[in-house]
């Protein structure tokens, strides 16, 4: 009896707990959204920040973000798909392997500020690019690096080993048996590491502060060649992203109107990142459908 | 004739390119050595110069307790004791995983042994949102909300350690998560079919058995959250106070390793002992960074499941 109302009590209280988590979470996305939400209008999302009167937007910062973003992924995805086919297909099981192993994952486990702060001495003084797109893109890279490759490997060997087997006894070289068949089939599983990592760099702001640097030049949209200084598509200029502009304002904003800017940026941010995951499910779904002609 | 010993004799077509793909998946995995290699010998070298070039005592920098780099004492020795800061760091960490573990196992516990259904469908995303909220945004919640509510129930500034903390714990809450469910779902299942054959109850089971199993998978999961709450830079500067003193309370204002670093690295001019004694702080970042990871590795050698 009396360890049936242990059990009872015990079973009460995780519940308990997990109720507050439940409700964290709820809170969270609540006061994000409610805060957030009614401040978030085109002209707020297309307009120029400002930094001492009320009424600025966000429009250069979400425009660096994404540009960010992309330029990161183009960066990474190769050198982790790279990676992670060598991990998954070709690497040998010796030490080296397992020296490469625990590299990615020191990698993955250093402190965002620690590899900014890398990217700042590397490319901004050693280099001279100063704050720029391109040094946070690099930043941004290494930041992302292990995680993306370690979700490509992941992907890659979760595919049977019978594919392989097929492959070669077809007489395909190893390559060949990676890049058209082993691939293909882990493409949804891929895409999916892709959108997630995708979701953490674009709220990633430690690394970014001195690499893309805190400020937002003013940029002209009507022009689209990148080596004129104010085009959008130059990566030699500094650029402020959206995490970093929330964090900006708030710790040395003086805009009468700085809580309201940096709720309604933070829902944009969090929107951007739920959308992320929602993508990567949706996406990740309907290509294995495709691929594997399941229901 | 000649065809058949060149076919023989040399490379095939598909071969060679065999070599050229296995060539290039092997310099992508050497630029991320290399990378790794390069922070760990950049941040290195430079942290090292305030011992080295500045003739700082080692000693000093991590007992004295005033951090003003820009100033000599009265025996002209620099003013850089990271005592403060050192301490400020260990306690968010340290007690934000204390706050979170019960939370931790409680929500891993209800999703792999109470209710993998419910768990499955409600608190997998609830965990995957809390990963995805950026550090900044928590540091916006951080400080229009738990700052103001802190002051209000106990007093002070409500910049302290005690927001970094709560701060933190709802920051490492999903890493601790996730990484105990993992090793929670490898306990072998006839674990609890045995204890369950036995007559104990689903708690005795839970407690006695699936819990007492799994301990090593814990502690990879406490010292995993341990660690992002150490390197955890914005979330944590923007509502501990940023006050580089020795904390006597947990209402005090302080400051960690990470946001004197983030407050203090651009304002210094490289190459003096201001910016020296920062990256003195980037490198104590990194060494910890790397103890977790060998600690995690040598918990992983010692309780593994047999």
């Amino acid at each position: 009896m009396k360890a049936k109302t242990i059990d009872r009590i015990a079973t009460g209280i995780i519940y308990a707990l997990v109720s507050v988590v439940v409700l964290i979470l709820l809170f969270l996305l609540g006061f994000i959204l409610i805060k957030g939400v009614p401040h978030i209008s085109w002209k707020f999302l297309t307009s120029p920040a400002q930094a001492f009167i009320a009424g600025g937007g966000i429009g250069d910062q979400l425009f660096n973000s994404f540009y960010l973003l992309i330029l990161t992924l183009l960066i990474s995805f190769p050198i982790a798909l790279g990676a992670g086919i060598y991990l998954s297909e070709y690497a040998p099981k010796n030490w080296v392997t397992n020296l490469v192993r625990i590299t990615i994952e020191v990698l993955s486990s250093l402190p965002s500020v620690v590899v900014g702060l890398f990217g700042f001495l590397l490319f901004v003084v050693q280099f001279k690019l100063g704050f720029s797109i391109i040094s946070g893109a690099i930043a941004l890279t290494f930041f992302n690096l292990p995680l993306l490759t370690r979700s490509i490997e992941n992907s890659l060997s979760a595919v049977p080993d019978l594919q392989r087997e097929a492959g070669l006894s077809l007489g395909l070289s190893k390559w060949k048996t990676v890049t058209r068949v082993i691939f293909p089939i882990a493409l949804p599983g891929i895409i999916t590491g892709i959108i997630l990592s995708a979701g953490r760099v674009f709220g990633e702001a430690a690394a970014l502060i001195f690499t893309a640097g805190q400020s937002a030049p003013a940029i002209n949209y009507a022009d689209w060649n990148p080596f004129n200084g104010t085009s959008p598509l130059n990566i030699f200029r500094p650029a402020e992203t959206l995490a970093v502009h929330i964090w900006k304002i708030n710790t040395e904003g003086i805009m009468p109107d700085a809580n309201q800017v940096s709720a309604g940026a933070s829902a944009v941010l969090v929107i951007a990142v739920l959308v992320f995951n929602l993508l990567a499910r949706f996406i990740g779904a309907r290509l294995y459908r495709k691929i594997t002609a399941g229901k | 004739m000649d065809q058949i010993k060149n076919e023989l004799t040399h490379k095939s077509k598909a071969s060679k390119q065999d070599v050229r793909g296995r060539t290039i998946a092997f310099i992508c995995i050497a630029v991320i050595m290399l990378v790794v290699l390069s922070i760990l010998f950049m941040i290195t070298s430079r942290g090292l110069s305030t011992f080295i070039q500045d003739k700082v005592p080692v000693s000093d920098f991590f007992t004295k307790t005033v951090w003003n780099p820009s100033a000599v004492d009265a025996n002209g020795h620099y003013l850089v004791g990271a005592l403060p800061m050192i301490v400020g760091s260990f306690s968010v960490t340290i007690l934000a995983a204390l706050l979170a573990t019960p939370f931790a196992i409680a929500t891993a516990v209800f999703m792999t042994e109470i209710s993998p259904k419910r768990g499955q469908r409600i608190l997998q995303p609830v965990i995957e949102l809390l990963v995805g909220i950026p550090s900044v945004v928590y540091g916006f919640i951080g400080l229009t909300v738990v700052v103001p509510l802190t002051r209000q129930l106990f007093g002070g500034t409500g910049f302290g350690i005690l927001s970094g903390t709560f701060v933190l714990f709802v920051m490492v809450l999903p890493t601790i998560t996730s990484m105990y469910i993992d090793s929670l779902k490898s306990v072998p299942r006839f674990y609890r079919e045995a204890s369950l054959a036995l007559g104990a109850t689903r708690w005795q089971t839970i407690s006695r058995v699936v819990i007492r199993a799994s301990v090593p998978g814990l502690l990879t999961a406490i010292v995993f959250g341990m660690a992002r709450a150490f390197g955890e830079a914005l979330a944590v500067q923007m509502v501990i106070g940023n006050a580089a003193l020795l904390p006597h309370n947990l209402l005090s204002p302080a400051s960690t390793l990470t946001s004197v670093l983030t407050t203090g690295i651009g304002n210094t001019v490289m190459g003096t002992l201001p910016n020296n004694a920062l990256w003195t702080l980037a490198l104590i970042l990194l060494v910890m960074s790397l103890l977790f990871n060998l600690l995690t590795r040598y918990i992983g050698r010692k309780g593994g499941l047999k």
